[in-house]
């Protein structure tokens, strides 16, 4: 693992991608890292563009910019592709991580001959039959957690668990469904 | 040993005030800010704090509430940001001149318009002549700091004037960053409790607050708060040396990162001393001698100590978060370059006015600024003073 990871998170708001980001640094930061999790705010409306970012490190970070150069990016809305620069700035030696179905000669087109490595993922189906909703946060979580290495399998469930049972203090009924699609999202992402 | 803890800025400011317990907390929601007031009712409806919390309808409202809650003889404390800031105007001159030790946390935002609600300096510095105390944050952790030894200095019989804490709005507001914190029983005890000297509520001396000051007085009273904004400085550096000893954590008027060999320097505020110092890492290792001088302490300001500290360089640079719009230089630089000169210290400095609106500050902004300085080094020549950082090209 690298001293300092940075990733990008790209979403839509209403999707949960500020709130992955600050569950995978309090996650992170469970693990004796040092963290930083910060959306970039603009005119926040439902279904609208939003990023997202975190640093994880073993020493104190210092830096205060938004990531331009990430080791890993997040998709959780592939119609995202269509209209947001993705792999900007994306390191080769990274990866980015993709909510879709689409095929990979489908996703090329939109990644700018990207060299890095591509995950791909189906949070929707693992979401609806995990919640019976669609919250693709959860799943994406999980997933670049599995691709970063930023920590094991079993202590992420672990420490999510915890996680869930304060965020749903007030509706404990989901928190099974939600470490249902962490479990499911780390057999399934899958490269291509 | 301290918390460890992960906590954004205004969670860290909450915990504060929580940990603080004062009298009254009297606020309105504004952005960045917002999170500071609506955590802290949190701790009021939870019971953790025996705080009056005053949900007034107003910035001005919520300033004048303070005043009289602290007239009264009550620790007051409130949040805010850019234009609230604006409507407490008139009251922000009234806290300071009745000498009322109140605290503000000032959560950085630019003042509309046209309307921006992103981070810069310019709800600072349009208050820094108003006769409050500043203290600026580069993290979470430094907000929460600020904010414990804020009304040991504030309150202090030499000083009694308000204070301000300054942190980026979202930059270091609303980032989850790590922080230690302190357990509340050594909060408890380093903060103290108010006793005040005059007090409102105090039966055995009827006095009156805030009457007319003509001719006569008004001066000498002015004098009298100019007075105490001396003070001030023994008071933060004594009041800083008890929280180091308590938490280990060094805090002067300023400080100095890699500046003892420098040739060149940055002089900032809040957050961006932190990307500086992630530059200053990176150029170091090259074998540039670059260095980088963070303000604490913008009120009162140590104009002499910085002029000392900057002596040896051979260029500065001195970054403003707001722009004076006086067509000569930012706030922060006519200060440094004032305090230089009649310090009668020599040295090349440069202004550069960034981050304005919330442009972002990339490390290779700063990267940026040190290339410009090295050119100086090089020349000894520093032309156009008076620059931008950061701004588009062909649009300014």
């Amino acid at each position: 693992m690298n001293n300092l990871i940075e990733i990008r998170w790209h979403g839509r708001g209403g999707q949960g991608a500020k709130t992955a980001s600050l569950l995978l640094a309090d996650a992170a930061f469970n693990t004796g890292k040092y963290i930083q999790g910060f959306p970039e705010y603009g005119p926040e409306r439902m279904g609208a563009p939003i990023t997202a970012y975190n640093r994880i490190s073993d020493k104190p970070i210092t830096v205060h910019s938004n990531i331009y150069n990430p080791d890993y990016v997040v998709v959780v809305d592939d119609s995202l592709l269509e209209c947001v620069d993705v792999t900007s700035g994306l390191k080769e030696e990274g990866a980015i991580v993709i909510n879709t179905t689409k095929t990979g000669e489908e996703l090329k087109k939109h990644l700018k001959g990207y060299k890095g490595s591509v995950y791909c993922i189906n949070a929707r189906k693992i979401s609806e039959e995990a919640l019976g909703r669609y919250f693709p946060n959860t799943p994406m979580l999980a997933a670049i957690v599995k691709v970063a290495g930023i920590m094991t399998n079993e202590a992420l469930l672990e420490d999510m668990k915890g996680s869930f049972k304060h965020k749903f203090a007030k509706k404990p009924e989901v928190i099974e469904g939600n470490m249902k699609a962490l479990e499911m999202a780390l057999k399934e992402v899958r490269k291509i | 040993m301290g918390i460890r803890e992960r906590l954004s800025g205004n969670e860290a400011v909450a915990v504060a005030m929580r940990q603080i317990n004062p009298d009254v907390v009297a606020a309105f929601p504004i952005t960045p800010s917002t999170e500071i007031p609506q955590y802290f009712s949190t701790f009021v409806a939870n019971g953790q704090v025996d705080t009056e919390f005053v949900a007034v309808e107003s910035e001005h409202s919520a300033m004048s509430a303070c005043i009289g809650a602290e007239a009264a003889g009550a620790r007051a404390m409130t949040a805010t940001s850019a234009n609230g800031l604006s409507l407490m105007w008139e009251m922000i001159y009234i806290a300071s001149s009745l000498r009322l030790p109140i605290v503000l946390n000032l959560v950085n935002r630019a003042v509309s318009g046209p309307l921006n609600i992103h981070n810069d300096h310019s709800d600072a510095m349009g208050v820094r002549d108003a006769g409050w105390i500043m203290l600026f944050s580069e993290n979470n952790q430094e907000a929460y700091d600020n904010t414990l030894m804020a009304h040991r200095i504030a309150e202090n019989p030499n000083v009694k004037l308000p204070l301000m804490i300054c942190q980026d709005g979202f930059i270091t507001s609303h980032s989850i960053e790590n922080i230690e914190l302190l357990e509340d029983d050594k909060v408890k005890e380093f903060v103290g409790e108010y006793k005040p000297e005059h007090y409102l509520l105090n039966q055995k001396e009827p006095i009156a607050v805030g009457p007319l000051d003509l001719q006569s007085y008004l001066f000498e009273h002015k004098a009298q708060q100019a007075e105490a904004m001396k003070n001030a400085k023994q008071v933060i550096k004594e009041v800083s040396e008890d929280f180091e000893k308590l938490t280990g954590r060094k805090y002067e008027f300023f400080e100095e990162y890699k500046l003892d060999d420098a040739e060149m320097a940055i002089v900032c505020m809040n957050s961006t001393a932190g990307t500086t110092k992630a530059v200053v890492d990176k150029l170091r290792e090259q074998g540039v001698k670059a260095g980088l001088l963070k303000v604490r302490m913008y009120r009162p300001f140590p104009a002499e100590e910085i002029a000392n500290s900057l002596s040896n360089l051979k260029a500065v640079a001195v970054l403003d978060k707001a722009d004076s719009l006086n067509a000569a230089g930012g706030a922060l630089f006519e200060d440094v370059v004032s305090g230089m000169y009649v310090n009668n210290k020599n040295v090349p400095v440069v202004n550069y006015v960034y981050g304005i609106g919330g442009r972002d500050t990339k490390e290779t902004d700063i990267e940026e600024v040190y290339s410009d300085l090295s050119k100086i080094v090089e020349t000894g020549k520093a032309e156009n003073p008076y620059r931008y950082l950061g701004l588009r090209k062909g649009e300014k």
